[in-house]
């Protein structure tokens, strides 16, 4: 067939820059064919090139002594020790979801767990973040249920738990919501695999599902905004097939048992395209494959249609010459195509052909190394005192404070989320010790004595507040809830969200974000070792809310290290660890009861925040405390009570007084950082207070735990609520949405 | 004693049966492809969890066809021990070595979390180290766990003592609220008449150690072995 020409107008449809064309002029040193230009098309979107984010990215801290593998491979790696590697990594599926949510996020799953299996590990764990409009829309009910739903069926066939991660509500994402997914798997240190083209005369194997039309320009549209007629790009949305995702994964973990493989990479956005020459790029290779040869299941696809397929479940590998028997052999046991489809070739050239007719040919180097890089500019927003602007003296006290609690742990985004997660397998590989709903999730890790904890966060509110801050937070708020768990922080892999970036507001909120977040990995010696960035969350041009949303791995020693918010027996003391300030700028109370988004989010001294980490992993270390909770959304009031409903078989009440000389609500409901909530026996007082004095950091006892009721009593407030009723605030919110026909 | 686990493409409890087996009761495993049309010398089958064959088109119903299927059933027959788990009690009913079948949860949608179930008999081989209306604390994790029979099965079922595990409150009440899927007359678990294949739901391998909320589903793999130790307690 004969391709179409290239116009000016076909250009603009690939979202293209006339600048951006004229350089593709010069790499190929002349007219792109419509092949080619689809292929520059999507190698440089936003989504596949980073161009935006690049030079920012570049300033968080990356190399440490536990990281094996940093940003720039398909995913990040850990040394865990042992000749054990944890590799994992986080990104999002937002617009897809948007459009067709289910298979908008159960192929956000299997993108991501192809990242991880890619790397020589096996997938044993899932975390999602996800943000959606209030629920009272309909809109919104369905988006949530859908959503949930994709991660549920796909997770669950595939045969890859779900172990935790969150879900906060907010006006700004109903008209996008967040769906970002991280995946961790286990690796041997020694044998892990790379996206690398390696070795010329090298054949190049497609293995997996059969290539389709669905998913063309998926990347472009990822890098775009949306408007009222982004529904009728539901056919850009691909299907996923979990059964056939969990075939590839067991037939690509016995591959690489043999020694047959080179190089393997997963063919996600942009698909068959940036799988070649991605790899191509990393082994400083070329890259040859003929379209005539790959397994389609529709007729009459051409090479652009082929080239720039994103059907799913779907691998490129290039083997040893010589084992291509081994390969077939082991992706026929599964019912699998393996297909030669190219070779490995040493002119640093990706060519493309259609049987014996070229239809692209262009310097790998042209389309990675070379592709645009942009310092956009930023700009302060104009909005940004008004919104930080807070009148604390405009703001009056509440009638009654057990009201206003119960109306926080009733709030969607604080609420019990048991409705959510008893969707998804978070059991299978039996590993997981502490679950969904806690601070963090803790896996053990089977022939060893130690585990693993995960926690993914990122409060959008506050980044729109404060961009830095909201950075700052974000980091050191994922590595609280790890060490609250009993472990210690040591690599973070990160999703940012944001709006559009050519506009310089929002190119603003990125870059504060990200020197927040930067400065908190520095601080905390938490390297990044790779993520995603998500431009152009925005629809009708409204933004969401800038949303860096933090995945923290950390390490426990030993398995009796997991720790747990509930409280363990009546009788215990209560201990803040830490100090309340006067903050309820950005609270999640200012928005529950006064409706208000309004005003700075706290504060962290990134040095403070360390030390009370410390403090609080060596007590759960030496067994000093029997329950530890981070303070956040919600503030102390919410704390205490989670320590006593979260464990559904022994509630414990709890009898406290927060002192302090603030206003009761930024007592009770501020959310003030660097705060965790422990509980001890009281024999443990002292060898507490000994730890905490060696790392400077203060101690108020609260109260003791015990009895049935919740009761927090100090000059100025009170509350005395039975547990029966703090449990149908926290546990009946979210459910009540979501009543089963 | 030697345990087959049966892997279908898509089943992927497997390696947990495997692990509780072996490192937590010393036992021996081997895992058994799907496309195996004879099968080793082995004590018990062990048809795990998972998603056989994508479970497209229904669960368990392609499974049946899958080349083992007949070698299992030459088992059962022989009256060799097979235990079904969640997707293998599916496929032990599709395949007709169980009554009745699994529909979907009522609630309609996946259910993954802890359940009360109470053995309403020790007189099988994979309850005999438990005894009559003992509870035991199990996690579920399905989304077709529905038990459903016509009356005249579950007459049967019944009146041969064949209805082995029943969902119940922590207390041991099978009230509606303790039945997390709507399965008739809260049943959880059943055997044959020749007492030598059970299927359940809820999974025993998630709660063999205390580190992850129970150990309770212990006491099936040890009813196993201690049946196979005493002649008395084989099957019929």
């Amino acid at each position: 067939m004969v391709e179409p020409a290239v116009t000016d107008a076909l250009i603009a449809a690939h979202s293209l820059t006339r600048e951006e064309y004229d350089r593709v002029v010069v790499i190929l040193g002349r007219a792109p064919t419509y092949t080619e230009l689809g292929i520059f098309s999507v190698m440089w979107s936003e989504h596949c090139s980073y161009k935006s984010s690049k030079v920012h990215l570049q300033t968080f801290p990356t190399s440490g002594p536990r990281i094996l593998q940093g940003p720039g491979e398909n995913a990040g790696v850990v040394d865990l020790g042992d000749g054990l590697a944890a590799v994992f990594k986080v990104e999002s599926h937002n617009h897809p979801s948007y459009i067709e949510p289910y298979q908008g996020a159960a192929t956000g799953v299997g993108g991501i767990i192809r990242d991880i299996f890619t790397m020589g590990a096996r997938p044993i764990a899932l975390l999602d973040s996800l943000r959606f409009g209030p629920l009272h829309e309909a809109r919104n009910r369905y988006l949530m249920g859908g959503v949930v739903g994709g991660i549920s069926g796909y997770g669950n066939a595939v045969g890859v738990p779900t172990v935790g991660g969150e879900v906060l509500f907010a006006d700004c994402y109903s008209h996008n919501p967040l769906v970002n997914v991280l995946c961790l798997g286990m690796a041997q240190a020694d044998k892990l695999f790379f996206g690398r083209a390696g070795g010329i005369g090298n054949p190049v194997f497609y293995v997996g599902a059969k290539t389709g039309r669905d998913g063309i320009h998926g990347a472009t549209m990822a890098s775009e905004t949306f408007d009222e007629r982004s529904e009728e790009r539901r056919p850009t949305v691909q299907v996923g097939d979990p059964f056939r995702e969990k075939l590839l994964i067991e037939a690509c973990l016995e591959l690489m048992r043999t020694d047959a493989l080179v190089g393997i990479q997963d063919m996600g956005a942009a698909g068959l395209t940036c799988s070649s020459c991605e790899m191509a790029s990393r082994g400083g290779t070329g890259v040859e494959v003929d379209v005539r040869l790959v397994p389609r299941r529709e007729e009459g696809m051409t090479p652009y249609e082929v080239m720039l397929s994103e059907s799913q479940e779907r691998m490129l590998l290039v083997a040893r010459r010589g084992t291509e028997e081994v390969v077939r052999g082991i992706f026929a046991r599964y019912d699998l195509d393996a297909v030669v489809v190219g070779r490995v070739t040493g002119d640093g050239l990706m060519r493309v052909r259609d049987g014996s007719r070229i239809v692209a040919e262009i310097p790998v180097k042209g389309l990675v190394a070379e592709a645009p890089v942009y310092r956009r500019p930023t700009v302060r927003p104009a909005w940004q005192d008004e919104v930080q602007r807070l009148d604390l003296d405009a703001i009056p006290l509440p009638r009654d404070y057990g009201a206003a609690l119960c109306r926080l742990l009733a709030s969607p985004s604080i609420a019990c989320k048991a409705t959510v997660w008893e969707q998804y397998d978070h059991m299978l590989f039996v590993n997981t010790v502490v679950g969904p709903g806690a601070d963090a999730v803790v896996l053990r890790l089977k022939g060893a004595e130690g585990g693993i904890a995960l926690a993914m966060d990122g409060n959008g509110r506050y980044t729109f507040l404060d961009p830095f801050i909201g950075g700052v937070i974000a980091v050191a708020e994922a590595a609280r809830n790890v060490v609250v768990s009993g472990a210690e922080p040591v690599a973070v892999t990160n999703c940012l969200n944001f709006g559009d970036p050519t506009r310089p507001e929002i190119m603003w909120q990125f870059t504060e974000a990200v020197r927040g977040m930067a400065a908190a990995c520095q601080a905390l010696q938490t390297p990044v070792t790779g993520g995603n960035v998500s431009f152009y969350n925005e629809t009708t041009g409204k933004a969401i809310f800038p949303t860096p949303i933090v995945g923290m791995l950390g390490v426990l020693g030993h398995i009796s290290h997991a720790t747990t918010p509930a409280w363990k027996a009546a009788g215990d003391l209560v201990v803040l660890l830490g100090e309340s300030r006067e903050d309820l700028g950005g609270s999640e109370y200012l928005q529950v009861c006064h409706g208000m988004i309004q005003g700075r989010p706290p504060t962290v001294d990134l040095e403070t925040e360390r030390r009370i980490q410390r403090c609080c992993l060596e007590a759960i270390r030496a067994g000093v405390v029997r329950s530890a909770h981070d303070c956040s959304e919600g503030g102390l009031a919410v704390a205490l009570a989670e320590g006593c409903i979260t464990d559904p078989d022994r509630p414990i009440g709890v009898e406290v007084s927060v002192p302090g000389m603030l206003r009761p609500d930024a007592l009770l409901f501020g959310e003030t950082q660097s705060r965790i909530v422990v509980s001890l026996r009281e024999a443990d007082l002292g060898r507490l207070q000994a730890i905490a004095d060696r790392h400077g950091v203060p101690v108020t006892a609260l109260g003791r735990t015990g009895g049935s009721r919740f009761v927090c009593r100090g000059r100025t407030y009170h509350i005395d609520l039975s547990l029966a009723v703090l449990d149908q605030a926290w546990r009946g919110s979210l459910s009540a949405f979501f009543r089963h026909r | 004693m030697r345990f087959g686990i049966i892997v279908f493409p898509g089943s992927n409890c497997e390696l947990d049966c495997r692990w509780v087996l072996e490192n937590v009761l010393g036992q021996q495993t081997e895992l058994v492809w799907h496309k195996e049309t004879a099968l080793g010398d082995y004590d018990c089958l062990i048809l795990p969890g998972g998603f056989a064959h994508g479970d497209y088109l229904r669960t368990g119903a392609i499974a049946r066809f899958s080349p083992v299927m007949a070698a299992v059933e030459r088992h059962a027959r022989r009256g060799g021990l097979v235990l079904g788990i969640c997707n293998g009690f599916q496929v032990l009913c599709e395949a007709g070595l169980l009554p009745g079948a699994l529909l979907r949860n009522t609630t309609m949608h996946f259910l993954c979390r802890q359940v009360h179930i109470r053995v309403e008999t020790a007189a099988t081989p994979f309850t005999n180290a438990c005894t009559r209306g003992q509870v035991l604390r199990i996690p579920i994790n399905h989304n077709e766990g529905r038990y459903y029979a016509d009356e005249a099965t579950v007459a049967r079922l019944t009146a041969n003592d064949q209805v082995v595990f029943r969902y119940v409150t922590a207390g041991g009440e099978p009230t509606e609220a303790a039945n997390p899927n709507g399965s008739l007359q809260n049943i959880a678990g059943i055997c044959n008449e020749g007492r030598n294949v059970l299927g359940l739901m809820p999974h025993p391998e998630r709660a063999a150690e205390a580190l992850l909320g129970s150990a309770d589903g212990r006491l099936l793999f040890a009813s196993v072995l201690r049946s196979a130790r005493t002649a008395s307690a084989t099957p019929r």
